[in-house]
């Protein structure tokens, strides 16, 4: 574990908008196949900083290696590696289950054959010949998260992956997203219990700023309550 | 450098005060014309500049210039039209590919602040403006091809000014007016910039000094900040 | 080149399960073809006329399809899925400018018919040729500037109009060549050949255009 180059590393990273500050000098150190967790209220900066480590947005100052690689400039090496589950579910509504997928996987240079795969692990085989609008959320949500682990990426960004599954649908998709998978994992939550619970490492933000950082045991209740304030 | 611009003008005017008031339109117009479309293709490398160093000053350069140019380039439609009423009686001359071409270049560039205003991110906005003015600085030259092309056998040149065929004192008059509609441009130009980039340190010294809420934002804007 | 492909099937297949773009253009040609044979008040039209009335329509119904291009994008979500993919960028410029192209194709295909059934005097048959010819440059342009101005005003707050806006002026060398070339075609004593000098301005402003918008597309997408 000690030798190991991070599979994130962040340091003094900046990010305005316009003349509004979103992240002001953040700085974090993930390791591989660990599970990080960003706290912080709405607004507080945790979907920019997802976006800055998908590489869809570029950072103003500091320095950001993802998987090894500085970020701009060798954000096309990273990205077929990275998989972002963001709040929308990025499929087409009027496309199929399956189209949407196999879109995806073209895009990836992957096989029809893992396509197939991929909705047999969502258990979304039999509807994936609707169009999407005519699915549920929940449904919607499973075939969004198939579209993530699609290219078996080594770095999960998920956003809020929770959202919208039932408790059976959320144990289906535990071994994709989940621990097991393997993959080093950023994610954000509203239920900042529940992160906690699945974290090795924490990163509160508030304002932009880092409020505190640390393993999840040395967060204190008193601390989260400042937090969500 | 101002002064030296009005004395320029100043200076040329009693020149050609034997040649009558119409000719004298044309002493503006046509340093307008082509000391404005320099601006836009100016500004359009300015813009390339931009998008290479990706540093925000370079938008603002090509902002001012194409800004600048845009007025001039009205003032110079308009003493246009006013030449064209006085030299051959109407408002307005279809067959005279320059002014056409001219008058949709304008057109074009009449559209880059509305373009800025509707998009509200300030990095977006400097980019997509950037954008914007290479392809229409690479459209100046395109369009004016065409426009003469199209004219070529329907109606004969009207306009047969072209440099050489100035007598000697109108020719000075002219390169004098020229170089002085040249240097106001600059002028007003490095003004603007100056001005600009006061204002904007003058946001950031406060924000520094007073923290960033005490700087309120400057809402939707066409220029850059 | 897989990646456009990719991106050209999925605009394909979108266009054929909603139907939205092309039927509207089509519907609008005709309505417009219409609406000339009332304003001029002429039994037929041929030559230049002719050629400016069937140029002006296609550009105007154009100005539909480039209004409707990356809205599947915009508003679902599709740019970040791109944006998210080990692909070259400029490939959407690409995959989207053939797709606008390929709308404009079959427009063509009915809308040319009904413009020679509505309104053109002469006969289409010795000009076919030289037609195709023309309005396959047109369309060229219009797919290149379509496309980059499209994408401009998906980001723009009056996103319909900023479009046609900023592209018009810029589509008028264009405009001038393709009605120019038309012009002779169309008359009633055709040889069937365009002029060549109009050709070659086209072919001239599709390249230069194309070239430009390739260098610049990566610019328009980067955050």
């Amino acid at each position: 574990m000690g030798g190991q180059a991070p599979a994130i590393e962040l340091r003094g990273l900046s990010r305005h908008f316009g003349e509004r500050t979103a992240l002001r000098n953040v700085s974090v150190r993930v390791a591989p196949g660990a599970t990080l967790a960003v706290l912080g209220r709405n607004g507080a900066g945790k979907s920019t900083l997802l976006r800055i480590l998908a590489t869809l947005l570029r950072p103003h100052a500091g320095e950001v290696s993802v998987l090894g690689e500085p970020l701009p400039k060798r954000a096309f090496a990273v990205r077929g590696r990275l998989g972002l589950l963001g709040h929308e579910p990025l499929l087409y509504r009027d496309l199929t289950g399956r189209e949407n997928l196999l879109y995806h996987a073209r895009l990836h240079g992957l096989p029809a054959a893992r396509v197939e795969e991929v909705l047999a692990a969502v258990q979304m085989e039999r509807r994936a010949q609707e169009p999407v609008r005519l699915l549920s959320r929940g449904m919607v949500q499973r075939l969004a998260i198939g579209r993530v682990v699609l290219h078996r990426p080594e770095l999960l960004l998920l956003d809020e992956p929770r959202a919208n599954l039932d408790p059976g649908a959320s144990e289906l998709v535990e071994p994709l997203i989940g621990r097991r998978a393997g993959a080093t994992r950023v994610l954000t939550s509203h239920d900042p219990k529940a992160a906690l619970a699945e974290a090795d490492l924490v990163l509160a933000l508030a304002g932009g700023r880092v409020a505190f950082a640390g393993s999840p045991d040395q967060v204190s209740s008193q601390q989260l309550r400042e937090l969500y304030a | 450098m101002i002064g030296i611009a009005f004395a320029l003008i100043f200076f040329y005017a009693p020149l050609d005060a034997d040649q009558g008031f119409i000719q004298k339109i044309f002493y503006l117009h046509v340093p307008l014309a082509i000391v404005s479309l320099s601006g836009f293709v100016f500004g359009g490398l300015l813009a390339i500049g931009h998008l290479r160093t990706g540093e925000r000053k370079w938008d603002m350069r090509s902002y001012v210039a194409i800004h600048l140019a845009l007025i001039f380039g009205f003032a110079g439609l308009i003493t246009g039209s006013i030449w064209a009423k006085a030299s051959w009686g109407h408002w307005w001359e279809w067959s005279e590919p320059t002014l056409v071409s001219y008058l949709i270049v304008l057109l074009l560039f009449a559209t880059y602040q509305p373009l800025r205003f509707s998009i509200e991110d300030p990095e977006r906005q400097a980019r997509y403006a950037s954008v914007f003015a290479i392809v229409a600085g690479a459209f100046v030259p395109l369009n004016f091809i065409a426009v003469r092309a199209a004219q070529k056998f329907v109606h004969p040149r009207i306009l047969t000014l072209g440099g050489g065929n100035l007598p000697g004192s109108m020719r000075l008059t002219f390169v004098i007016s020229l170089l002085a509609i040249g240097l106001l441009y600059v002028t007003f130009w490095k003004f603007e910039m100056a001005a600009k980039n006061a204002r904007g340190q003058l946001r950031a010294a406060r924000r520094a000094l007073l923290g960033d809420d005490a700087v309120r934002p400057m809402g939707r804007s066409a220029a850059p900040s | 080149m897989r990646t456009v492909v990719t991106l050209l099937r999925k605009d394909l297949l979108l266009e054929l399960r909603a139907l939205e773009t092309v039927p509207a253009m089509i519907l609008f040609s005709i309505v417009t073809f219409v609406i000339f044979h009332f304003a001029l008040n002429r039994e037929a039209i041929d030559g230049q006329l002719a050629a400016g009335v069937l140029t002006a329509t296609l550009l105007f119904a154009s100005m539909l399809a480039i209004n409707r291009l990356f809205v599947a994008e915009r508003e679902q979500g599709g740019f970040d899925a791109f944006l998210l993919a080990p692909v070259e960028r400029s490939a959407l410029l690409v995959a989207k400018a053939a797709a606008l192209c390929l709308f404009l194709v079959v427009l063509e295909l009915i809308a040319v018919p009904a413009f020679d059934v509505l309104l053109l005097g002469p006969a289409l048959g010795p000009a076919l040729l030289g037609l195709i010819a023309v309005l396959a440059l047109a369309d060229v342009a219009l797919a290149v500037i379509g496309t980059l101005v499209s994408a401009i005003a998906v980001h723009a707050r009056a996103r319909e109009v900023i479009g046609p806006v900023i592209g018009l002026p810029l589509l008028i060398p264009a405009l001038i060549a393709t009605a120019r070339a038309l012009g002779p075609l169309l008359a009633a004593h055709t040889t069937g050949t365009p002029p060549s000098r109009w050709i070659a301005f086209l072919g001239l402003y599709d390249l230069v255009f194309a070239l430009l918008a390739y260098a610049v597309f990566d610019f328009l997408l980067e955050d």
